[in-house]
């Protein structure tokens, strides 16, 4: 398509959503309402995975508390047990003496509550740093057998249950925006349908002169790929405002600590923006070549 | 250059709008379709525009069998050819000059081309002063002028005329059959279809005539014929 014919279509694609901007107003916000849910999902989806990564070297961790009656030979000996299974790092042994150190320094102000005890309560115990954390079941399978140890504590559960829950929010988001990309076709469709209604005349004549598909096509497609910008363009801005202030409110009020576990925001920028035009301008075209269907037959 | 070889038509398996027709019309002819309504000259015209595909038979064009053509090949096809309507369709919202331009535009013709070729033809339909009109300011012969000036801004070698004075009285209808002549005078096929006797009759054209969708008669010098 030449200069002429691209001028042509703009003009006309504009004219078109004039014509019927209540329906213009309809499809811009079917397709804004399909990409702010889509970005609602994305932006969670990115962020639990995030924890899920970040935690995860938190979470590669079992701890083994030992039965108080043990020798200390006999310890010595379950870490050398542990210390050569498959998939373990490394193993670290803790005293009771330690643990109850490092309990008082984290309770600080209420350590006195400690002081209490005529015994020490805890248990000498082994911390063991996995290699990677899918060797858990494996490494806990092969613990429960070796004799003196009292409890296992680990975290898989927590992590498949964080897995579990990005994926179902996952499958319930893509779901919806299937539904609402949908929709936003067919209410773009049923737009430019109208347009091509009132250029019924217009388009016979155009065929009879010999004017190709393509050029009696340009003017809807551009009126569907400006309805798509158009929405793609709103929902963009409405995504990653919310999100700024989300990820700011997060950083005043919980402190730095928590916006470790969030996608620092000039990081999704990029995906949004592309993902969003896309399937904004996507959704426009799709409409409209399946309005003008019916009627290039000829 | 028109050629069509036994072509049959049958809309939804039922009715056969045409019966093995076939007809040869040569470049520079000038030819009426006669025929009651459902004779086939509606049909006949469809096929030769690629509007409708015919159920058996060819026809060629210009040395191409169009009956093989592709579908992105049809627009050109077109580009060969006018047509004009007995309800001109013309565009409302478009000037006369606009009118005759949209044809041009379709074919990728420069603008300048275009402000050159439209008065051109604008004033070989003797309506240079209504190139600034809206069609509803123009009366029904200065309507069918625009449209036969769109047809044949494109200087195609067929003008295909389904019932061009079917909305016109008498003397404008006679002004439009000058213009169709003259058009044919300078080489370009006109293919007409018509239900006005004393046209036909005066004109002395070739005369084809269908009825039931098959040609009963074909005379170079012809005059309506009764249906009996």
């Amino acid at each position: 398509m030449n200069v002429r014919g691209i001028t042509h279509s703009l003009k006309e694609g504009l004219t078109g959503i004039w014509r019927n901007r209540i329906m213009a107003l309809a499809s811009v916000a079917s397709v804004t309402a399909a990409l702010l849910i889509l970005g609602v999902v994305m932006i969670l989806v990115l962020n639990i995975n995030n924890i899920g990564m970040t935690s995860k070297e938190q979470f590669r961790e079992i701890v083994v508390d030992l039965r108080k009656d043990l020798s200390m030979d006999q310890m010595e000996e379950i870490g050398d047990n542990i210390s050569e299974l498959e998939g373990v790092e490394t193993v670290n042994f803790q005293t009771n003496e330690q643990a109850l150190t490092i309990m008082k320094m984290d309770w600080a102000d209420e350590a006195y509550l400690l002081e209490g005890f005529s015994e020490n309560p805890l248990p000498n115990s082994y911390t063991i740093v996995l290699t990677d954390i899918e060797h858990t079941e494996k490494v806990v399978s092969k613990l429960i057998s070796i004799e003196g140890i009292d409890d296992i504590r680990y975290y898989k559960d927590i992590v498949e249950k964080l897995i579990k829950i990005t994926i179902t929010i996952r499958n319930v988001g893509v779901i919806l925006m299937v539904v609402l990309v949908l929709i936003s076709i067919f209410i773009i469709f049923n737009t430019i349908k109208l347009t091509v209604f009132a250029r019924q005349t217009e388009i016979s004549i155009m065929k009879y002169v010999g004017a190709t598909n393509g050029f009696i096509r340009g003017p809807f497609i551009v009126e569907g790929i400006i309805l798509g910008f158009v929405g793609s363009v709103i929902s963009i801005l409405a995504i990653l405002y919310a999100y700024k202030i989300v990820y700011q409110k997060v950083l005043e009020d919980f402190y730095a600590f928590f916006t470790m576990y969030l996608v620092p925001y000039y990081v999704i920028v990029n995906d949004i923006v592309i993902i969003f035009f896309t399937i904004g301008i996507g959704v426009g075209i799709v409409g409209s070549v399946l309005s003008l269907k019916r009627f290039l037959r000829v | 250059m028109i050629r069509l070889v036994d072509v049959c038509k049958r809309y939804n398996h039922e009715v056969l709008a045409l019966d093995s027709v076939s007809l040869h019309i040569k470049k520079g002819d000038f030819v009426f379709l006669v025929g009651s309504s459902g004779a086939g000259k509606s049909t006949l015209i469809k096929l030769l525009l690629k509007e409708e595909e015919p159920t058996s038979g060819r026809i060629f064009m210009n040395n191409r069998e169009i009956t093989r053509l592709a579908g992105r090949q049809v627009p050109f096809l077109r580009r060969e050819m006018g047509v004009v309507f007995q309800d001109f369709r013309l565009l409302p919202k478009k000037t006369v000059f606009e009118n005759v331009a949209f044809a041009m535009e379709m074919t990728g013709i420069s603008a300048k081309q275009i402000r050159k070729q439209v008065p051109m033809i604008l004033s070989m339909v003797a309506l240079s002063n209504r190139a600034n009109n809206y069609p509803n300011q123009l009366s029904g012969g200065e309507q069918q002028r625009v449209s036969i000036a769109r047809a044949i801004v494109n200087n195609p070698t067929v003008l295909i005329a389904d019932e061009p004075t079917g909305n016109l009285d008498p003397d404008t209808s006679w002004e439009i059959m000058k213009l169709l002549s003259f058009i044919n005078k300078r080489g370009t096929t006109v293919i007409m279809a018509t239900h006005n006797r004393e046209i036909v009759d005066i004109m002395q054209k070739r005369v084809v005539v269908l009825e039931k969708g098959k040609i009963v008669s074909d005379e170079m010098r012809g005059v309506y014929k009764n249906e009996r």
